[in-house]
């Protein structure tokens, strides 16, 4: 393995606030009518809660997403209790009850969208390292350090690029300087200046972004060192010089959401712009096959492979398979047939449209594939030879590492990307006119809700968070590179493989019921 | 080859306003009063036009169950007077079991007869107890998939009810030398069963046996409950008897193919009698699973007997009956379905599996697990709007008024709601590279059991397992 040492220019962290009038914090602080607006609460906080610029005579509606909540009685700015008036009132926000399930939490949400505003861990105390899914990465945790390992060692010295070639042949050996790229997704699916919001980010991130299975617009031509190709069954928008442009190929024979089953764009997404990208008729509704109708065996897909190493002669090919039970046979096979990058994506992965049974039964969740996989490569004698990235739940920095401290060489994000945005995860991204909140719709009015730069800024706010979250952990293992962390479980325990006392060392695992 | 199987459905809108999820609340005396981004006029689903509309027609409107929870409003306000809450009715409707979201879930599918479909990823638990704690596969790359959904493969649902012959055996003259009683089967592995409580008014009971009479399937019936009306659907039912009650109903038995009769001790001995009123009747033996009895044992020796199916009944939250810690209808199954083939005779004979089915993926895991086919009969009353309040059973009036029902709208609901779950199973065999439903039975190798992932997985990397696992 390469220890070359990278100096990585991080990207500069500005602050991106919410595109929503009104933000929604774990708290809710009000003012009522006994308010004389003296402007003490606006001296006491540093936090930013209350506001109160020059020129105007009575202070904003507290900024409630800023605020710490209870904690603060503890310090000497609780504004609720020197309020001269006690005009103020603090409570629990009952709102995200209604927020969120048991794999994205309301707290997990809330934290994405500090991390995309600030580029740093949340200043409030919210829980956005751990799901309540009682398992999985839910249930595990890094294990208790050996404190004489640490090391002292600044983030910009800290390596957290990964290979994507390792096959050693003569084309590039491509890294990412973060251990993560964007999941495909596509023009139709996701608003335009999303995607390319995302593609934008990706440059300044040294990272990638996926065309998804909706051609290849125009617009990703400046960032095109950064965007896959991807090739999907349903082959739409797949064309000679699309796969000219990229660096890399994405051949997606099946995505974790809906395993077995083709892409799914409903009628009303299919605009007069996509339907053109896409070659097809406005308004009616896009099914891609299920499978490759011309892949029926791992020589077959060896020459899909060698089509598109012919037709570009330095791209790298990402094979995306889905987690059934072979899923390591499937992985050794993309080996042999040439590929650079064998992609898992679990069951529990988004989509912008999926029967709800498919979601949850078909195939076997991401924390079991990447072992199993890593494992048999291992067997095998080709795990050095292959890049293997994980997807499908993976939805915060700490999931990032825990898949990579079980095997994988890196992740793909396809819903902390939208979530950064200020996704809502409320799944109606394929109704009607689409999403509400104009990240996952092409409608003309809701389409034109998100702005490019702050999509990449956002973007890159949130994985500079998750940077600082892997630079804490390796520095705590005295590792300084994230490539170092590939494959050490050891580092990794499970609460359910604890007895009682050892568990106490642990943060328990969230556990409370949510109304589904 | 047969004509193609298909279940066509037609939208039926509900009666009655579905029990929401969500109601929003509206702090009304902050509201600018005058202003002109009003929220309630740009929400994107139009849901506060709705809202108005009830108001004027003073119905109760408070809890929409058309919120789509995108929180537009909540953010967008200029006063911020919005908030949200869950429906407290919602949380209350249903059980553990039987939860809101089934709930809500079966009533999509009985109004559209569509697949519920949504976006971003699952929501859920990471693993949960009963059919929740196994997942199915899939075929990748080298096992093809089959495209049953969109029509582009023909994917087969029927079972058989009837018994098979072990083997063929011929003459010397190349006859056959053993009888070969005709295929009797059903286009679907989903029989219906009449609900042990609800307001069973006879537009009910009309509703549910239309929707037999045209999707292909069958009605298990209480005999005694059998009135002149029910009979002129007589080949869309199964009459329960008993061994001693079964002769009082011969006449009955002469209009119907298949009949049930409940297990007791020495009801073998009463097939002969029954065959000699009609003796092309299929034979199905009812068992209750409860902790009593041996019942893969007593599976067994009936499945030597001369019968067709053995019709296996759990709770109504597939679990056992009589048992202080009881097990979950998937492992009573894979139990009695492992003990049918050791003995050599799972071949000869048919399950059907009652108890618990409340969503389409559990028909599909009840035949993993060794089932032929399962029977449903909460959902039937579920796709009629039912609300699980139990209101009846303390002979209150019915919030979705049971006793109006038409029964054309009715059997519609049930059509749709067949028609979705059909579809469900086509996408999971289609997934898995099955193109025949009877292909599927006590296939485990297709599908993954969490214990066994567990052990297969994160065994070797964090030792052993000290929290037990229970998926009971």
């Amino acid at each position: 393995m390469s220890k070359t040492k990278e100096k990585y220019q991080l990207p500069e962290i500005k602050e991106t606030p919410s595109r929503f009038r009104n933000t929604i914090g774990k708290y809710t602080i009000k003012r009522n009518s006994k308010c004389i607006s003296c402007g003490k609460c606006v001296e006491l906080c540093p936090f930013g809660v209350h506001i109160m610029p020059e020129n105007h005579a009575s202070p904003f509606r507290p900024i409630e997403h800023k605020c710490i909540g209870f904690d603060c009685k503890k310090t000497d700015h609780y504004c609720i209790e020197q309020c001269p008036e006690d005009a103020l009132t603090l409570k629990d926000n009952a709102l995200l009850d209604t927020m969120g399930d048991y794999r994205w939490t309301s707290e997990m949400l809330l934290g994405h969208f500090a991390m995309a505003e600030t580029g740093k861990a949340p200043h409030v105390n919210l829980e956005y390292n751990l799901g309540n899914s009682g398992g999985g990465f839910d249930k595990m945790r890094f294990v208790e350090p050996n404190l004489s390992l640490a090391i002292e060692i600044s983030d910009e010295d800290i390596d957290t690029s990964i290979e994507l070639n390792k096959t050693g042949d003569e084309r590039s050996r491509k890294t990412i300087s973060i251990p993560c790229y964007g999941g495909g997704m596509s023009y139709g699916s996701t608003a335009l200046s999303v995607i390319v919001g995302r593609a934008r980010a990706a440059k300044r991130l040294n990272s990638l972004t996926c065309t998804g299975e909706g051609g290849y617009p125009p617009q990703f031509l400046p960032y095109k060192e950064h965007v896959i190709t991807q090739v999907a069954t349903g082959l739409f928008g797949v064309r000679e010089e699309t796969i000219q442009h990229c660096p890399i190929i994405e051949f997606k024979y099946a995505q974790g959401a809906k395993p077995g089953l083709g892409g799914h764009l409903m009628g009303e997404k299919v605009t007069e712009s996509v339907a053109k990208m896409r070659e097809t008729v406005v308004g009616s509704s896009l099914f891609s096959p299920f499978p490759f109708h011309s892949v029926y065996s791992i020589e077959d897909h060896k020459k899909h492979v060698d089509w598109m190493k012919e037709i570009n002669h330095n791209v790298l090919c990402s094979i995306k398979v889905s987690t059934p039970t072979d899923v390591d046979m499937v992985a050794i096979g993309v080996y042999f047939a040439g590929a650079h990058i064998i992609h898992i994506d679990g069951s529990y992965g988004g989509t912008g449209a999926a029967p709800d049974i498919a979601k949850k039964n078909i195939a076997m969740p991401i924390e079991y594939a990447i072992p199993k996989v890593h494992n048999f490569l291992v067997d095998e004698g080709v795990r050095d030879k292959i890049t293997l990235i994980a997807s499908g739940g993976i939805r915060n920095g700490l999931d990032v590492a825990k898949a990579i401290a079980l095997g994988a060489d890196g992740c793909v994000i396809g819903t902390a990307d939208l979530v950064a945005v200020e996704c809502v995860r409320c799944g109606n991204c394929e109704s009607g006119r689409g999403c509400a909140r104009g990240i996952a719709s092409t409608d003309p009015e809701l389409g034109q809700m998100v702005e490019e730069e702050y999509v990449e800024q956002r973007l890159v706010n949130m994985y500079m968070a998750w940077r600082k979250q892997w630079c804490d952990i390796l520095r705590t293992y005295g590792l300084k590179s994230i490539k170092d962390l590939r494959g050490r479980s050891d580092l990794l325990v499970h609460l359910d493989y604890l007895d009682e006392e050892e568990q106490k060392k642990y943060q328990p695992a969230p556990s409370y019921k949510v109304v589904l | 080859m047969p004509k193609k199987y298909n279940i066509h459905t037609k939208a039926a809108p509900p009666r009655f306003y579905p029990v929401g999820k969500y109601g929003i609340i509206e702090d009304r005396e902050n509201c600018a009063g005058s202003c002109k981004e009003c929220v309630k006029k740009k929400c994107v689903y139009d849901i506060f036009k709705e809202n108005y509309l009830h108001m004027s027609e003073m119905e109760e409107p408070e809890y929409l169950y058309t919120c789509n929870s995108c929180f537009r409003c909540i953010q967008e306000c200029t006063k911020g007077i919005f908030s949200r809450v869950i429906n407290p009715e919602y949380r209350e409707i249903g059980d553990e079991y039987w939860t809101p979201d089934v709930l809500n879930r079966t009533w999509y599918q009985a109004h559209t007869g569509s697949i519920p479909v949504s976006g971003a990823g699952y929501r859920g638990p990471f693993v949960g107890k009963g059919f929740d704690s196994m997942w199915t596969d899939m075929s990748e790359i080298v096992r093809p998939t089959r495209d049953g959904i969109h029509g582009r493969e023909y994917i087969n649902t029927s079972i058989e009810l009837s018994r098979r012959p072990e083997r063929l055996a011929f003459n010397d003259d190349g006859s056959l030398a053993v009888e070969v009683k005709p295929i009797f089967d059903i286009p679907l592995p989903i029989l219906f069963q009449q609900p042990d409580f609800g307001v069973l008014s006879k537009n009910v009971l009309i509703s549910m046996l239309k929707a037999a009479q045209t999707i292909g399937t069958k009605l298990f019936i209480p005999a005694c409950d059998v009135n002149d009306e029910i009979m002129s659907f007589a080949s869309c039912i199964i009459p329960l008897v008993t061994k001693d009650n079964f002769k009082s109903y011969s006449s009955l038995l002469n209009n119907v193919d298949v009949v049930e009769i409940e297990y007791e001790s020495g009801v073998e001995k009463v097939f002969e009698s029954i065959k000699a009123i009609n003796e092309k009747l299929v034979i199905s033996v009812g068992l209750n699973l409860s902790s009593d009895v041996d019942y893969a044992t007593i599976g067994v020796e009936l499945s030597k007997a001369n019968v067709d199916t053995i019709h296996v009944y759990a709770d109504k939250h597939g679990r056992e009956f009589d048992s202080e810690k009881p097990r979950f209808i998937k492992d009573m199954l894979r139990d009695i379905h492992l003990a049918l083939i050791d003995a050599g005779t799972r071949q000869q004979i048919n399950i059907i599996a009652s108890g618990g089915i409340c969503m389409a993926e559990h028909v599909n895991k009840a035949i993993i697990c060794g089932a032929d086919g399962v029977t449903i009969d909460r959902s039937l009353l579920i796709a009629m709007e039912c609300r699980l309040c139990d209101r009846c059973k303390d002979g209150l009036a019915c919030p979705v008024e049971f006793e109006t029902i038409d029964a054309n709208y009715g059997s519609n609901r049930i059509v749709n709601l067949m028609g979705a779950w059909r579809n469900q199973m086509l996408e999971m065999l289609g997934a898995m590279g099955l193109r025949e439903a009877r292909r599927l039975r006590g296939e485990v190798g297709r599908s993954m059991w969490f214990e066994d992932l567990e052990k297969e997985n994160f065994a070797p990397i964090f030792g052993e397992r000290k929290v037990a696992i229970d998926v009971g």
